[in-house]
Order: C-alpha cells, then sequence, then structure tokens
C-alpha cells in the first residue's frame, strides 16, 4: 500500500443469503482510493456498487449478508474483519456516508443541531457546548442560510436540497479521511442536484477529504470523479481516468451504456427524424448462481467461446486505464 | 415487429412442503393444533361417554382410568363434559369469524370505496365500538331467552367495528395504488374494479383479524357462560364447565383446570396461526409473493 | 381554432386541492397544483411536460385522464368536450385516451395474471372476449417485445422494463389516439430505459399516436419529443418546439434547467453553472407576480407584483416573462 493509498479494497466478496439462494452481490472487486481523491463507482442497479459502499463501512446486515472474502485497508486496520465496537469509532469519523433519501436518514424527532452535535460529541469527545458551535459551523460550511435558527429545526421543517446539505454536514463534521455518497443526488431536482454536486466538489478541495461517489448516473460522474470503477454483476469490468474513460471506453458494457442515454449536449436529430438510441438487449444475469466466464457475454455482441467459459482477467491498457474483457482492443 | 426480450428473470419455484413448514413454525404449529381440536370436536363426542349423566355415587373422583379428568360434584365425567364443551367454544369462535367478517367486510369494503357513506357509517361503529361486548351480551341475554344464537349475535355486534376498521383502512390504501387508478384509465367500472381489483387485496389482512376475532369470541363466550349469561347451564360448555366447579375447587381442582387448559390452548392455537398469518400475508414481511 | 388533426386541446386548466383544518375540516386553503395551463397536442406528436417535482406536470396528466377532475378551464379530446363529463358519460371516451404510468412496479395488480391485466380493457369496452381477446393479448405482447406465453405470469415474475412493456401493451389494446406518459422511464436502468424509449417512437410512428410525456428529465425530452412544454409552480413558462428550445431557450427557468443538467462528457466540466439557488417555493403559498422571481437572476419590481402573461414571441415560440 503505498503512501498515496488511503483506501485499498482487495477481492472483495459480499453475499447475501435469500429465498432463491445465496446473491454473490459483491463478486471479487479490487479498487484503491488516494487520498483527496473522486473515485466514482457507476453501474445499473443491482451491479453491487451500494453493496461495496456498505460493505466498507460494514453496514451489511448480519442477519442476510456478509463479507465472504477480501480485505479493505484503511488507515492500518482491515475493515473486512475489524471487530464491531472499533468499527463504530471510524464510523461517522474517519469515514462517513451521505444516503439517497436524507428524510430516512435523519431522525425525525430530533433537531439538526442535536444530530450533528451527538455525532461530535461521541466521536472527538469535545463537550456539547463546543460541539453545537461546530454543528452552526458545518451548517455554515453547507451554505445553510439563517444556520444558527435552523440548529433547532427538526427534519421535516427543511426541504429535501436542504436536508441532503443537513447530510453532508453531519458527514464531515468530523474531518473524516473518506466520504462515501451513495447516489447523493438521485431524488433530488435538477436545480438542487446542480447546488449539491457543486457545495461537494467545494468542500473537497476545502477539506482534502477523499469521496467514494455510487451513481448509476453518467453525467453525474462525467463532472465530478477523477477516477471510475465500472461494476457489472458484482465485479468490476473497467477502471480509469475520467477523461480516458469516456473518450476511449474499451469495455462493451460500458460503450453500451454511453450509447444508450440520450444526450442532451448534442443534437441526435438528424433530418427531422428522432433516431434509436443503442440499446443493450436482454438483461442483467441471476446473480444466485455462480457466473461461468464473462458476466456481460450474454448480452455483448462480441462475445466468443471463450468469453462464455473463462472469466477475463483484468489487463493494462497503460494510463491507469484497465479493461476486464478478452475481445477488448487495448 | 421488435426484437423479443431475454427469458423472464425468475424460475417458477417448486412448492414443497417441508421447506413451507421451515419456513412458517407458527402457522404449522398452530394450524396442527387446531386441527387436533376440530378433530376432537368433530368426532371425540362418538368415543366418550354421556356428559350429562349425572351418577351421584362417583362424585368428585379424581382422574383415573376410568375417568380420565375425573367427574364433577354430580359424577358426570369431565372428560366427555370437556370434549363436547369443545364443540360450543369452536361453534361460537368460527361463526362469530365468519359473520362479522361478512359484514365487515361489506361495510369496509363500501365506507373505503364509497366515500359518501363513510363519515356516516363509521361513526356508528365508533359508537358500537364503545358498548363493553360482555354488558351487551348480558343485556340482550336478560332480553331473551338464553341460547347458542343469542350469544353468537351478542358477540358478532361489537366485533363488527372491528373488521369495518381494517377492511376500510386496506380500501383506503388499496384506492390509491397506481393499478386501481390504472385499472380506471382502462374503462373497468365500479363494481369489476371492486370485485376483481380491490377485493383479492383486502382478503390476507381480513383473515388476519378474523383469527383474532375467532379467539376473542371464544374467550368472552367462556366469560358469559362463566357469569351465567351465555349458554344455557345444562350445555356442557367450557364456561359452564368451569364456573360449576368453582365452589369445589379446593377438592376437585381438575374440573376448573382441564377445561381452563383446553380454553388457553385452543386460544393460543388461533392466536398463533393469525400471528403468523400476518407474518407471512403482510407484503412488507413476506420476502415473494 | 382547432386544427382538424388536433387530438387533445386543453385550455385554462386549473386543478387546487383544498387543504382542511381545524375541527369541522373548513378549507384553509388551497395547493395551486395547475393554475391555468393550455396546450393542444396533434396526432402523431409528442408534446413534452418537463419541469421540476410539485410543478404540477403530474396532476394535468390524471386531469386530462379524468382521474381527478378539474377545478377550471376545458379539456377537448378529440373534439368531445370532456371537462364536465361524470365518470359514466366519460366511461366510452376513455378508449381514446390511455395512460403509462412510472412505477411499473406498483401498476400492476399483483394478484393477476399479466394478460388478463392487458387484456382488461379488451373485455371492458366489449373488443373482445374469451378465446378471441387472448389472441389480441398475444398480438400486443409480441409487438411490445414480450413472449405471448409471458401471459399466464404474474407482475413480479417480470423484470422493471417488462412490465413497463406490459403497461405499454395494456395502453395500446384499445387503440387510442393519446397516451399520457408519466415519467415511463425514469424508474428503469440506462440500457433497458433504451430498449423502452425505441418502442415508443416505434409505436408512435406506426400508429400515429399523439404523447403527452411527463418528465422531469430534459435528455430524454430532447430525444422523444416534438415540442415541449417547461413548467414551474403550477404554470408553463415557456413552450415551443423542442429545437429551438434547446437552442434558444427564453425564459430565465428554462435556462436554469438547462445549464443545470448534468452531460456525460467531462471535456464540458465546469460549464455547467447553478444558475438559481435556492428551493421550489410551497404550491400552497406561490410567491405572487411571476412564480419563479424568487430565484431568478434577473428578477426586477414588476416581477414581484405583476404574473406575466403566456405571449407568442416568434411563431409558436411563447414564453411567460416580463424581460423577454
Amino acid at each position: 500500500m503505498s503512501a498515496a493509498t488511503l483506501l485499498e479494497v482487495r477481492d472483495l466478496h459480499t453475499q447475501f443469503n435469500t429465498l432463491d439462494g445465496v446473491v454473490r452481490a459483491v463478486d471479487g472487486v479490487s479498487f484503491d482510493l488516494a487520498r483527496g481523491e473522486t473515485l466514482g463507482i457507476v453501474g445499473e442497479s443491482g451491479c453491487g456498487k451500494s453493496v461495496t459502499a456498505l460493505s466498507i463501512l460494514r453496514l451489511i446486515p448480519p442477519e442476510t449478508g456478509r463479507i465472504a472474502s477480501g480485505s479493505i485497508h484503511f488507515e492500518g486496520h482491515d475493515l473486512a474483519t475489524l471487530p464491531e465496537d472499533e468499527m463504530k469509532r471510524l464510523r461517522g469519523h474517519r469515514i462517513s456516508m451521505i444516503f439517497q433519501e436524507p428524510m430516512t436518514s435523519l431522525n425525525p424527532v430530533l433537531t439538526v443541531g442535536t444530530q450533528i452535535a451527538e455525532n461530535v460529541v461521541r466521536h472527538l469527545g469535545v463537550s456539547w457546548k463546543a460541539a453545537r458551535e461546530r454543528a452552526f459551523e458545518m451548517l455554515d460550511l453547507v451554505r445553510i442560510a439563517d444556520a444558527r435558527r435552523r440548529l433547532d429545526e427538526y427534519p421535516h421543517q427543511l426541504s429535501g436540497g436542504m436536508r441532503q446539505r443537513v447530510m453532508i454536514a453531519m458527514a464531515l463534521s468530523c474531518d473524516p479521511q473518506v466520504l462515501i455518497a451513495d447516489e447523493p443526488t438521485t431524488a433530488l431536482d435538477v436545480t438542487i442536484q446542480a447546488q449539491i454536486l457543486d457545495l461537494m466538489l467545494e468542500l473537497k478541495e476545502k477539506t482534502g477529504t477523499a469521496i467514494v461517489l455510487i451513481t448509476h448516473d453518467l453525467g453525474v460522474v462525467a463532472e465530478t470523479a477523477e477516477r471510475v470503477v465500472v461494476m457489472y454483476a458484482g465485479r468490476k469490468v473497467e477502471e480509469a481516468p475520467v477523461m480516458a474513460l469516456f473518450e476511449r471506453p474499451l469495455h462493451p458494457y460500458t460503450r453500451g451504456l454511453m450509447a444508450a442515454i440520450p444526450r442532451l449536449d448534442v443534437d441526435a436529430e438528424s433530418g427531422g427524424r428522432r433516431p434509436r438510441l443503442q440499446e443493450i438487449p436482454g438483461l442483467v444475469p441471476r446473480l444466485t448462481q455462480p457466473i461461468v466466464g464473462c458476466a456481460f457475454a450474454s448480452r455483448c455482441g462480441l462475445a466468443t467461446d471463450r468469453c462464455r467459459a473463462e472469466a477475463p482477467p483484468v489487463v493494462d491498457a497503460g494510463g491507469g486505464h484497465t479493461v476486464a474483457c478478452w475481445e477488448a482492443r487495448v | 415487429m421488435v426484437a423479443v426480450t431475454d427469458d423472464l428473470p425468475l424460475p417458477p419455484r417448486r412448492f414443497s412442503l417441508g421447506a413451507a413448514i421451515r419456513r412458517n413454525p407458527t402457522i404449522t404449529f398452530g394450524a396442527v393444533l387446531l386441527t387436533v381440536l376440530v378433530l376432537l370436536a368433530l368426532f371425540g363426542p362418538l368415543f366418550v361417554g354421556d356428559p350429562l349423566k349425572i351418577a351421584p355415587v362417583n362424585r368428585l373422583r379424581p382422574p383415573s382410568e376410568r375417568w380420565w379428568f375425573g367427574t364433577d360434584q354430580f359424577g358426570r365425567d369431565v372428560f366427555s363434559r370437556t370434549i363436547y364443551g369443545s364443540r360450543v367454544s369452536l361453534i361460537v369462535g368460527l361463526s362469530v369469524a365468519a359473520i362479522s367478517s361478512v359484514l365487515g367486510l361489506a361495510l369496509g369494503l363500501a365506507c373505503g370505496y364509497f366515500r359518501a357513506m363513510d363519515g356516516f357509517v363509521m361513526r356508528i361503529m365508533d359508537g358500537v365500538m364503545a358498548i363493553p361486548s360482555i354488558l351487551l351480551a348480558i343485556a340482550l341475554i336478560t332480553l331473551t331467552r338464553p341460547g347458542l344464537g343469542i350469544v353468537i349475535v351478542a358477540i358478532v355486534i361489537p366485533e363488527v367495528p372491528r373488521i369495518v376498521r381494517v377492511v376500510r383502512a386496506v380500501v383506503l390504501s388499496i384506492r390509491s395504488q397506481p393499478y386501481i387508478e390504472s385499472a380506471v384509465a382502462g374503462g373497468t367500472r365500479n363494481i369489476k374494479l371492486l370485485w376483481r381489483h380491490v377485493l383479492p387485496n383486502t382478503l390476507a389482512p381480513l383473515i388476519v383479524q378474523s383469527t383474532y376475532v375467532c379467539a376473542s369470541a371464544m374467550l368472552i363466550e367462556a366469560g358469559l357462560s362463566f357469569l351465567g349469561a351465555g349458554v344455557p347451564p345444562e350445555v356442557p360448555s367450557w364456561g359452564n364447565i368451569i364456573a360449576q366447579g368453582r365452589t369445589f375447587f379446593q377438592i376437585a381442582p381438575w374440573s376448573i383446570l382441564i377445561p381452563g387448559a383446553f380454553l388457553a390452548t385452543t386460544v393460543l392455537a388461533v392466536n398463533l396461526l393469525g400471528d403468523g398469518l400476518r407474518d407471512r400475508l403482510d407484503p412488507r414481511l413476506a420476502r415473494r409473493l | 381554432m382547432s386544427a382538424p388533426k388536433t387530438v387533445l386541446e386543453v385550455s385554462g386548466l386549473v386543478k387546487h386541492f383544498p387543504i382542511r383544518g381545524g375541527l369541522l375540516q373548513r378549507q384553509v386553503g388551497a395547493v395551486r397544483a395547475v393554475d391555468g395551463v393550455g396546450f393542444s397536442i396533434a396526432r402523431g406528436e409528442t408534446l413534452g411536460l418537463v419541469g421540476e417535482s410539485g410543478c404540477g406536470k403530474s396532476t394535468i396528466g390524471k386531469t386530462v385522464l379524468k382521474l381527478i377532475e378539474p377545478t377550471a378551464g376545458k379539456i377537448v379530446l378529440g373534439g368531445q368536450d370532456i371537462t364536465t363529463l361524470k365518470p359514466g358519460a366519460m366511461w366510452p371516451h376513455r378508449k381514446r385516451i390511455q395512460t403509462i404510468f412510472q412505477d411499473p412496479y406498483s401498476s400492476m395488480n399483483p394478484r393477476l395474471p399479466a394478460g388478463t391485466i392487458v387484456g382488461e380493457p379488451l373485455e371492458n369496452f366489449g373488443i373482445a372476449q374469451g378465446r378471441e381477446r387472448d389472441e389480441r393479448v398475444a398480438q400486443l405482447f409480441q409487438r411490445v417485445g414480450l413472449r405471448p406465453d409471458a401471459m399466464r405470469k404474474y407482475a413480479h415474475e417480470f423484470s422493471g422494463g417488462q412490465r413497463q412493456r406490459l403497461g405499454i401493451a395494456k395502453a395500446l389494446s384499445v387503440s387510442p389516439d393519446v397516451i399520457v406518459a408519466d415519467e415511463p422511464v425514469s424508474a428503469l436502468d440506462v440500457s433497458v430505459q433504451a430498449q423502452v424509449l425505441n418502442l415508443l417512437i416505434d409505436l408512435q410512428e406506426e400508429l400515429g399516436l399523439a404523447y403527452l410525456f411527463i418528465s422531469h428529465d430534459l435528455a430524454v425530452m430532447r430525444h422523444i419529443s416534438h415540442r415541449i412544454a417547461v413548467m414551474y409552480l403550477g404554470r408553463i413558462v415557456e413552450i415551443t418546439d423542442k429545437r429551438t428550445l434547446f437552442s434558444t431557450p427564453l425564459h430565465p427557468y428554462t435556462e436554469a434547467l438547462l445549464s443545470a443538467a448534468t452531460a456525460p462528457d467531462p471535456k464540458r466540466r465546469g460549464k455547467r453553472k447553478a444558475i438559481v439557488q435556492g428551493d421550489v417555493p410551497s404550491p400552497a403559498k406561490p410567491p405572487p407576480g411571476c412564480h419563479f422571481h424568487t430565484r431568478c437572476p434577473y428578477a426586477t419590481a414588476e416581477c414581484k407584483v405583476v404574473s406575466p402573461a403566456l405571449r407568442e414571441v416568434a411563431p409558436g415560440h411563447h414564453v411567460a416573462c416580463h424581460l423577454r
């Protein structure tokens, strides 16, 4: 683990027991996160991106799920095996998280000031008075107007965008090294989404917190991430610096995704007819059976017999761009 | 013609009794217990002696090989009386559950669906619910001749609002479901909408609620009989057996404890079944339909 | 005024939801969900309704479907005024206007097989019964890209995209003129979304359907619409053809929406500007004058008092703004 690496995930496998069998939600994912970096993890629903985040924070519900193997190195600990009480000390302090729906992650019967201060008291051991002052500073930092008054308001008195700001304030209140943001703007309106994305980028510059941004939205990734991991069916299929990924996507799935989104920035109309979007045929494979070969083979136009029989290794395409595909021209 | 999309995502799962039992231990336990009790009530009387036969020679005998559950102060066989008593309890429980379910379903559907009726009917229901059921039963029975039918009526009246409330709440939540709007937009009219889209989705909570009503009806019946306001004293119901045995409790505790245990077990079985069904039929708890 | 090919014409549409309070449940106010909206849609045309949550776009969809009753205004469907029709009188007209819902999970009765759901309108209107109905349903399944033998399966056995295909099949079953599509792809993954959008476009070109397409997603709008109406707090602030809207947006809110949208192109990074600050005001208490003046960077004293009318500033381009 080099000095610049903050978080190192290696060969992570997270599984859930369901009535239909064992779901391999994360099936051998590895990546690094450098200090102060913004890493995007992108993929469609069920690709394992959120489970990866929950695994890092060890928030997998123990009744149904478990980290089956792999390691998550952070500040000299392996988070995959760290005892729960030590994990509690890290969560919300060294690593914190914000979720898609801020209403459900805030306690409705406590004021926002109390909730932020509580986190500060728990982790930094300061007095309630100091913690409340910290809460005020944080609300001010996330640009909540009239922050002093807002301290004493309850979550339902705030708008959706404001609640997400409160979540960010709480997540950053103990100066974490890593902030994991799981679809932080998906539930928000377009104009509010823009405000929140700008705020996150600005705070990252100010505090130096590394961000893992989990999203299904390639637009959000393009605007914010420095490096991107593309996931499909629990596996990492491609990883690249953001420019390289959008300029030269190598994996057929990444290419398919990019061709499938309607574009706002280019006039797609030719001769007054609306063009067809490129479809990715078929469906995501079931995760209850072990996938033989490449997970994307059943939907891939380039798939060969080898793709269906043997999982492709991760190949280096140079410049930090890696891809797991037999057929990609690297 | 567009390309046919891929296979459907989930294979149909085969039904397996073993797996069903493992998944729903409460339902299984409650159902088995209740089945045994129903079989006893149905066929037990064919094999036991006359529950009404008085034999002063054999009064207050403890349980033995001849009288499995002993005898009471008139020398009547407690075993035989308990078996016969289960008929009364089950008849009352099941008929109250059935009648109040039908009435409650009809009123609940109407209130939830036709909003104009709602305020009026629900205020009446609130009023009925405010009457203590035991007092209502005592009043009704003192006004008429005691009998099984009047006991059932007396218990049904205060139980109906409980069902109406549940059904109405469910109908109100179903009404706002997009699939109802989708059906209306597709030209489905009131009666068919109720019959095809609303009613089937109210049945699961209705069944659960009616098991609770069944259990509570059995308890109220026993209470009424014990107070002398239930079925006529000559009928061997569990409440009557207990009431008549209570003066001799210290010398013949079996004549109270055994029918009491049967009552408790039956109510437990019905409640377990209800709890199990609630967990199973609640879409938030059931992991797959 | 309505051209012969106009299939749906809405004018001055108002929908207020009463707010009740107090012991006697008296009306203490109203949510002005839709506050005077007019538009028309021609055969074979897609009109997009775009706006943020609470702008009233879904309420318009439900009102033109007569799933909720309008407070005021006029809805003309294929030459017939349906504004005040009671449910019984509206019933025969339901054949001409159908809908596709946003959430493919809750818009299907979980207890009915897919074939029954799709075939229900055929039965309702007496178009086909029994065997004939099953044949028609099988054809519809094929038309939207589903295997006909999937008719016996239940909604939960289908994936999200497949359920949306079922919804489309159901809407098509009675050969409507107009389909109201309320966020039909926003619950779907990108790759599946492309499949459904393509299907909708194919069907429109083949059958001459008119779509009222409701979405918050500008990129999807740009792809599927011919004309777009931008809504803010119950009013249309700008309506024009798609090309003009994206090349020369005139209303400051349209401009704000366009500049706030993210694009899947890292080279454009930093070009996105969050022009507007703050949140959308509550539709229960909309600001006086122009509803947008609280967030508008160009607002003048007039904007705070006088509500701007929707004016035609160029052929087919209507804007409600004092400054244009």
